[in-house]
This record gives C-alpha cells, sequence and structure tokens, in this order.
C-alpha cells in the first residue's frame, strides 16, 4: 500500500504560467470522482500545503493531472520541478464529488485556471446524456487552456478573451447572459473560475432563475475539517470548503467575505514570491469593467 | 513558582539527597519535611522568546529526593486518578531506591507514551490530587510530583538510546488498520502489533503524531519526543502510511472488504473546530486555534523566513477560551511576537480546566487574564480585517446542573479591546467524514462514535477510541481507550 511515490511523470507548459503535471498517486487516481481536489506541499519540512484541483486521472498508469497557474510560492516551487522528482505529498481525493446527474442542458463556465476543474464535471454531465455548453474565457488567445479536449465532447464552446484575441471579445458573463435569457434557457449552470468571475456569474443568472453551481478554492490547511480557515458563508451558515464543498449553490455564497479572506496573507506572498501577480490584478479590471457594465 | 536556576536546583537536592541517605530509614514524618522538588524551567522573560520547552526535567538528585517525599501508601489512592492505572507506588517506589531502569520498566506496562504523558496529564486533577502527601499538606499542590518523575525516566531511557524495542509475537497472518496516528492510535497500534498482527496507521497529514504535532506545542512537547515513539513503533514493524485520509482515499468499510483489513480502531480524534456564532468571525485575522497552532508547529510558522506556510504578524491579539488549547495558543502569539496577548475566559480562576502548570506559565509570561468576560463580537475594519473585540463581563450567579456556579452577563458591561487578531479555541466538535462515508456506523447526537467498554462500535471488527468517542478528553484517556481496543481486537483475533 505503498502511496507516497509522489513522482511527477510527465510535465508540460500550457501558456506563459499555467502547467500541466502528471503526479504518481494511485490511491487519489482509482477514487477521484469529477469536483475533487488534492492538497501538495512540494517540501516536506518546511513546504505549504496548497489546494489544486484534480484536472484528469489515468488510473491504470496510477497517475492524477494536475493544472496550476504559478501565482505564490508554492505554486513557484512547484513549476520549478521537473519529470521524475516528487512532491513531498499529495491527499486526497478531497472534498464531495459533484453531483452529476441528468438535467437536460447545462452550461458550464471556466475562467483562466478554472476550466481544468471545469473540464471533468463538464465532461461527466455529458456522459450522463445532458446537452453541454461551455464557455470559457481568458485575457488572451495564448491562455486558454484545454480548448481541443472541451470541444472534443461539448455541444457548443464559447470562448471569450479580454483583447479579442480569440473568441468573443466579452468576459463569460456576456454570452451566459444570453444563454439564459433565451426560450429554451439551460437546467443548470456551473461556474469554475476566479471569486470575482463565479460572482459575477451569480448576479448575471440570478434574475433568470437558473440554478448554479460553484466550487470555491480558499485557503487551506490540512484539508480534513480540522482547522476551518477555508470556512466560508453560505445562506448565512458557516461552511467548510474542505469537507462540505468544494461545490455550492452559487446563489447562496457569501462571495465578498470569501474574496476578503482570500486576501488574508497576501502581504505576506507577495514578499515571498517577488515576481508580481499579473493575474490577480487583471480580475480585478475585470470586476471594474463588470461593475461598469451592470450600472 | 520557582526561580532558582537549575544548577541551584540540582545543589540543593544533592545535598538533601545525601541528608537521606543518612537518615535511612525515613519515618513518615521525615519524608512529609522533605521540601517539593520544582521543576526546573528556562525564566518567563527568556523563554517568551523562543520556543524551546519550558520545563527541563529533573536532576537525578531531584527525581531521587522527590520519588522519597512518597509515603509508599498501602491502598496507593494516587492510583485511582489514573485513567490507565500506571502502577504509580511502585515506580516512584523504585525511584526512590534509584532503580531508573525499573521504574521505567513498571510504567511501560501500562503507559506507552510515559515522555509526553509525563509532559501532558493533568496530574493535579488525576493521580496528584488523591496523593496523601498533599492531604497531609492540606495543599495539593505539595503532593508527590509523579508526572514529574514520570518523565524524568522516561527521559532518562530515551536519552540513553537503550530504550529496547518490545517484543513482537510470530506472526499472526491477520491485518489490523489503524486511522489515525494520535495517541490512542500510537497505543493500540503498539498493542495489537505486540501481538503479532500486521499493523498500518493511516495518517492525513504528512507527519505522525496527531495532536501532538500539530495542536501541543514543542515548547511544551518536543516533537523530537513524539517521533522517537513513531520510531519504536516502525522498528516494531508497524507501517506507516501518511497523506490518506480514510473516507476520502479509500472508505473505511473497503479496508476491511477490499485491501484485507481483518480489524480496523478508529482514532481520527475530534477535528472540527467550535466557532462563538457571534458578528465578525469571518473577519480576516479570526483563527481558530487548530488553524493558528497547526500553521505554527506542524507547519513551522514559526520558523519565519524558512516556512513557507504564513501566519500573521499579530501585535494584539486576543485568545477565546480557558482550556490547554487556549494557553498554547496565547503563548504561541507570544513566542511569534505579540506585544499583548489577552485571553478571555467565561469563568473565575476556580474553573478553567487547563492544567495548572499552564495557567502558571502563561500569567509568568504575560498572558493578561480577562476572567468572567466573554467576546461579545469582533470589530473589523473596511478592508475586513479584525480591528477590536468588545467583550461583555459576567458575573457567578447560582450553581447550575452540574453544580458550577454560571456565568451570568452584567447588562451594559461591554469593552473594547484593540486587537488585531482572534484565536477561538472553545472546544471542538467530531469531524464528519468518516460519519458521511461509513453507512451502519452508529453516532451519537453530537457526531460521536457510539462505543461499549472494550470499545467496539455498531460495525463488527470496528472499534473507536479517544476524542471521536469521549470528545475533547486528553492524551491518557485516549491512550487508555487504544489500549482497550487493542485488547478487544487481539482477543478478535485469536
Amino acid at each position: 500500500m505503498n502511496n507516497t511515490d509522489y513522482t511527477i511523470l510527465d510535465k508540460a507548459q500550457l501558456s506563459e504560467n499555467v502547467y500541466r503535471m502528471q503526479v504518481h498517486a494511485p490511491f487519489v487516481a482509482k477514487r477521484r470522482q469529477p469536483g475533487q481536489f488534492v492538497l501538495i506541499s512540494v517540501d516536506g519540512e518546511f513546504g505549504e500545503r496548497i489546494p489544486l484541483t484534480i484536472a484528469d486521472v489515468d488510473v491504470e498508469r496510477g497517475a492524477i493531472t494536475l493544472i496550476f497557474q504559478k501565482v505564490g510560492y508554492t505554486t513557484g516551487q512547484l513549476a520549478a520541478l521537473s519529470v521524475g522528482d516528487r512532491l513531498a505529498a499529495v491527499l486526497g481525493p478531497l472534498g464531495k464529488p459533484t453531483h452529476i446527474e441528468k438535467v437536460g442542458t447545462v452550461v458550464c463556465v471556466g475562467g483562466g485556471i478554472g476550466v481544468a476543474p471545469m473540464h471533468p464535471i463538464a465532461k461527466a454531465f455529458k456522459e450522463l446524456g445532458n446537452k453541454v455548453i461551455c464557455i470559457i474565457g481568458a485575457r488572451s488567445k495564448e491562455l486558454i487552456i484545454l480548448e481541443k479536449e472541451l470541444r472534443s465532447f461539448a455541444d457548443e464552446l464559447i470562448i471569450c478573451t479580454d483583447d479579442g484575441s480569440a473568441g468573443l471579445k466579452a468576459l463569460v458573463t456576456q454570452p451566459l447572459k444570453e444563454l439564459c435569457e433565451r426560450e429554451d434557457k439551460p437546467d443548470l449552470a456551473v461556474a469554475i473560475g476566479p471569486p470575482i468571475m463565479m460572482k459575477f456569474c451569480v448576479e448575471t443568472v440570478r434574475p433568470t432563475g437558473v440554478p448554479i453551481q460553484v466550487s470555491l478554492n480558499t485557503i487551506m490547511l490540512d484539508g480534513t475539517g480540522m482547522c476551518g480557515g477555508c470556512r466560508v458563508q453560505v445562506g448565512g451558515e458557516t461552511k467548510f470548503v474542505c469537507v462540505d464543498g468544494p461545490e455550492f449553490d452559487g446563489l447562496k455564497v457569501d462571495f465578498d467575505g470569501m474574496m476578503k479572506r482570500l486576501q488574508t496573507y497576501r502581504a505576506q506572498e507577495r514578499r515571498m514570491v517577488e515576481c508580481h501577480n499579473e493575474h490577480g490584478c487583471n480580475m480585478l479590471k475585470q470586476a471594474a469593467a463588470v461593475e461598469a457594465m451592470q450600472k | 513558582m520557582n526561580t532558582l536556576a537549575p544548577e541551584e536546583l540540582k545543589a540543593q537536592a544533592d545535598s538533601l539527597w545525601a541528608d537521606i541517605q543518612a537518615r535511612q530509614p525515613l519515618k513518615p514524618a521525615d519524608r512529609a519535611k522533605i521540601p517539593v522538588q520544582p521543576m526546573p524551567s528556562q525564566p518567563a522573560d527568556v523563554r517568551r522568546h523562543n520556543i524551546q520547552e519550558v520545563a527541563l526535567g529533573y536532576s537525578e538528585s531531584q527525581a531521587l529526593v522527590e520519588a522519597n517525599r512518597c509515603l509508599q501508601c498501602a491502598n496507593s489512592p494516587c492510583e485511582g486518578g489514573c485513567p490507565v492505572k500506571l502502577p504509580i507506588r511502585q515506580f516512584v517506589g523504585a525511584i526512590a531506591k534509584g532503580d531508573f531502569d525499573g521504574a521505567i520498566g513498571l510504567i511501560k506496562t501500562s503507559s506507552l507514551l510515559p515522555a509526553v504523558c509525563g509532559r501532558v496529564c493533568p496530574q493535579e486533577s488525576q493521580c496528584q490530587k488523591f496523593c496523601t502527601m498533599g492531604k497531609l499538606h492540606k495543599d495539593i499542590s505539595k503532593s508527590v510530583s509523579i508526572g514529574n518523575l514520570e518523565r524524568y525516566v522516561a527521559d532518562r531511557e530515551r536519552l540513553s538510546g537503550k530504550a529496547a524495542v518490545p517484543n513482537v509475537a510470530a506472526p499472526t497472518g491477520k491485518r489490523v488498520a489503524v486511522i489515525g496516528s494520535g495517541p490512542g492510535s500510537l497505543a493500540c497500534a503498539a498493542d495489537v502489533r505486540r501481538a503479532g498482527h500486521e499493523v498500518t496507521i493511516f495518517e492525513a497529514f504528512h507527519k505522525f503524531g496527531g495532536v501532538m504535532v500539530y495542536g501541543i506545542p514543542e515548547f511544551r512537547l518536543p516533537k523530537s519526543i513524539v517521533a522517537a515513539e513513531v520510531e519504536m513503533l516502525r522498528r516494531m514493524g508497524v507501517e506507516l502510511i501518511p497523506n490518506f485520509l480514510v473516507g476520502r482515499s479509500c472508505s473505511l468499510l473497503d479496508l476491511l472488504e477490499k485491501e484485507g483489513y481483518d480489524a480496523i480502531y478508529i482514532g481520527t480524534g475530534a477535528g472540527l473546530p467550535h466557532f462563538m456564532g457571534i458578528e465578525g468571525e469571518q473577519l480576516v485575522g479570526v483563527f481558530s486555534a487548530n488553524e493558528y497552532l497547526t500553521r505554527a508547529n506542524l507547519m513551522r510558522a514559526y520558523e519565519r523566513g524558512k516556512a513557507a506556510t504564513p501566519i500573521p504578524e499579530s501585535k494584539n491579539v486576543a485568545v477565546l477560551g480557558g482550556g490547554n488549547v487556549a494557553m498554547d495558543a496565547a503563548r504561541t502569539a507570544l513566542r511569534l511576537g505579540a506585544e499583548n496577548v489577552h485571553l478571555i475566559y467565561r469563568r473565575s480562576m476556580q474553573e478553567i480546566p487547563a492544567r495548572a502548570e499552564e495557567v502558571a506559565h502563561a500569567q509568568e509570561e504575560g498572558i493578561q487574564f480577562h476572567l468572567l468576560r466573554n467576546a461579545k463580537r469582533i470589530l473589523g475594519d473596511e478592508k475586513g480585517l479584525v480591528s477590536g473585540i468588545e467583550c461583555l463581563c459576567y458575573e457567578l450567579g447560582e450553581p447550575d446542573a452540574s453544580g458550577r456556579r454560571s456565568p451570568v452577563a452584567v447588562p451594559g458591561s461591554e469593552y473594547v479591546l484593540d486587537v488585531d487578531t482572534v484565536i477561538v479555541a472553545i472546544g471542538s466538535g467530531s469531524n464528519p467524514l468518516i460519519r458521511q462515508t461509513t453507512p451502519g456506523l452508529e453516532f451519537d447526537a453530537k457526531g460521536r462514535i457510539v462505543c461499549d467498554d472494550k470499545c467496539r462500535t455498531s460495525l463488527p471488527r470496528v472499534f473507536a477510541g479517544g476524542d471521536i468517542v469521549l470528545g475533547s478528553a486528553t492524551v491518557i484517556k485516549a491512550m487508555g481507550q487504544g489500549r482497550v481496543a487493542a485488547a478487544a481486537i487481539n482477543e478478535l483475533l485469536k
């Protein structure tokens, strides 16, 4: 039952700061269902434990695929590893699996790196016979990930970029709004991406009556319900993302509170990492743009 | 508390020991006159700036002198107060004669973690509470220092490097899974392994020891001691698997049905922190004690610059609660550089549940106690950061059903403390994961696993013990249950 060999079997750079890694973790691969995540650590003695979504699995190879963006100290360390290196820890699969059922039409929205966890969920909905429409958003053409994979099964794929270098020059909320205001509106929406994107996706569908599931990625430590660091207000109750989530009814999530809590260590993290977090800043710009759009 | 340096204490004890030897045999009245041997410790103004252990341990002569305070009562009242019924009279008697190897051997017949228990047991409410010497002086602090003596012989053996690997019976071919690696699990694993069964410990964290590594700080229980205990299990042939969360990485029932285990011990602990349910708990800067301590201890955040896990650089901290965990959090905050640490507890010093030694250490180190006070709400600034805590004063009212005088709020007594960090240490509930993923396993209304007196659960071949059964208890009680369960497992697998 040796499960401590977390060797990196494969590594690819998908865009400027986004990497895909296949890591040996047979127990996780065997048990994982769409919507679940792992906690990983790069350094066993002084390392940090960070949650990453499982983008795919290869049960035969006993491997899981992680797609991550180099944004902080630990993701920077991770990106610097090569095939053959080992991670110090991989714990999972964590979180409740996505509840997949046949509902009719499902629109799946993925923003930035959020496309990675959205992909297996969309695929699972498709496999159960749903019509699946995918909307993916990125800053520019170069930052789009998993387009080919999504196109292979999605009934429709809508691409949005901030600069119009691919697909629509729009935020993901624009096609989502159009779909949800149609006569034959989707039966379910799923949104995974930066908190600000999920927040505006929720506000977009709220008046249309389309239910929306979101997948939250908060600060975590143990991933087993022991620390409460990942807590978020959902429908006025305190929920732990690691054991109660990561998926919640988007209409009930207190995104503003969650976004504040995500800032907890920003200053310290910034000191740990010299490189500038362009992605974060861009999302704030996008938020301002969405707000302006809605006014 | 003692303010003498370790060398001075040793010199005093040396001369007392010479005196005792010259006057053998001692009469009870002579023993009663021997002064209690204080635990040598780091001075408060030094230790508040470091993470090293506060209590430094007895010298040999101190141990000899302290053990000679024991009256060797025929009825051993102390043993009645010990959850695992250590042969206290005998082991203290062995120390009194200088037979340290004999003493540790006697302790190990009942306790597998003496170096841990000697440090963290609440002796004043267990063995030492019933000590005749304490009763004679009408002062519980004058009881024989049983915990300090236990620690002395355990440390002496460990540091000698001569600790023997316990004998393991011939292989039985039976396999037992132990879930979690806290004190109950380690004790259970050791006893089951000794009977010749294969044992696998599954731990969700990357290090073994449970609450002894993530919760109890280095300054109270050095991690090297826990590591030594874990290493001993490994040498006995116990398989230790980290990063494995039963309920997620594999279901509990699959361990029995698919992975070929013949029995399971669940020792997952009380792993779901309670919050107050007051306004402001979502603010940035509010932590459960579990999170704060895990960051500091397990993730080594106290080694700033080396550890990747961040911890806030707090200046003014409020800790809510009065248990050992509250003391640990408060004293950790101090060591991480906080200037003011306020401990807010809603009853009086009389009812405070923490060990007497921890309360005393916390006071010496400058933790500011706000007794008969409770948090009413946490205040935040426009960025969502904690800026203060509003407290309400209480007074003790009529005794409640439990006989304790319950605190009653004093209307209009609110006041605000300026703090940037709030640590909630008011206890834990039961982690729901095993419950959610194990059909057929019976739980009570509080989410604790229902067990009989042999730690058997409602499922055949599944046993449980420690905090997941008892609620928030102690290291020694968990260890006791681990041993009870191990006996039942060994019986089952005969």
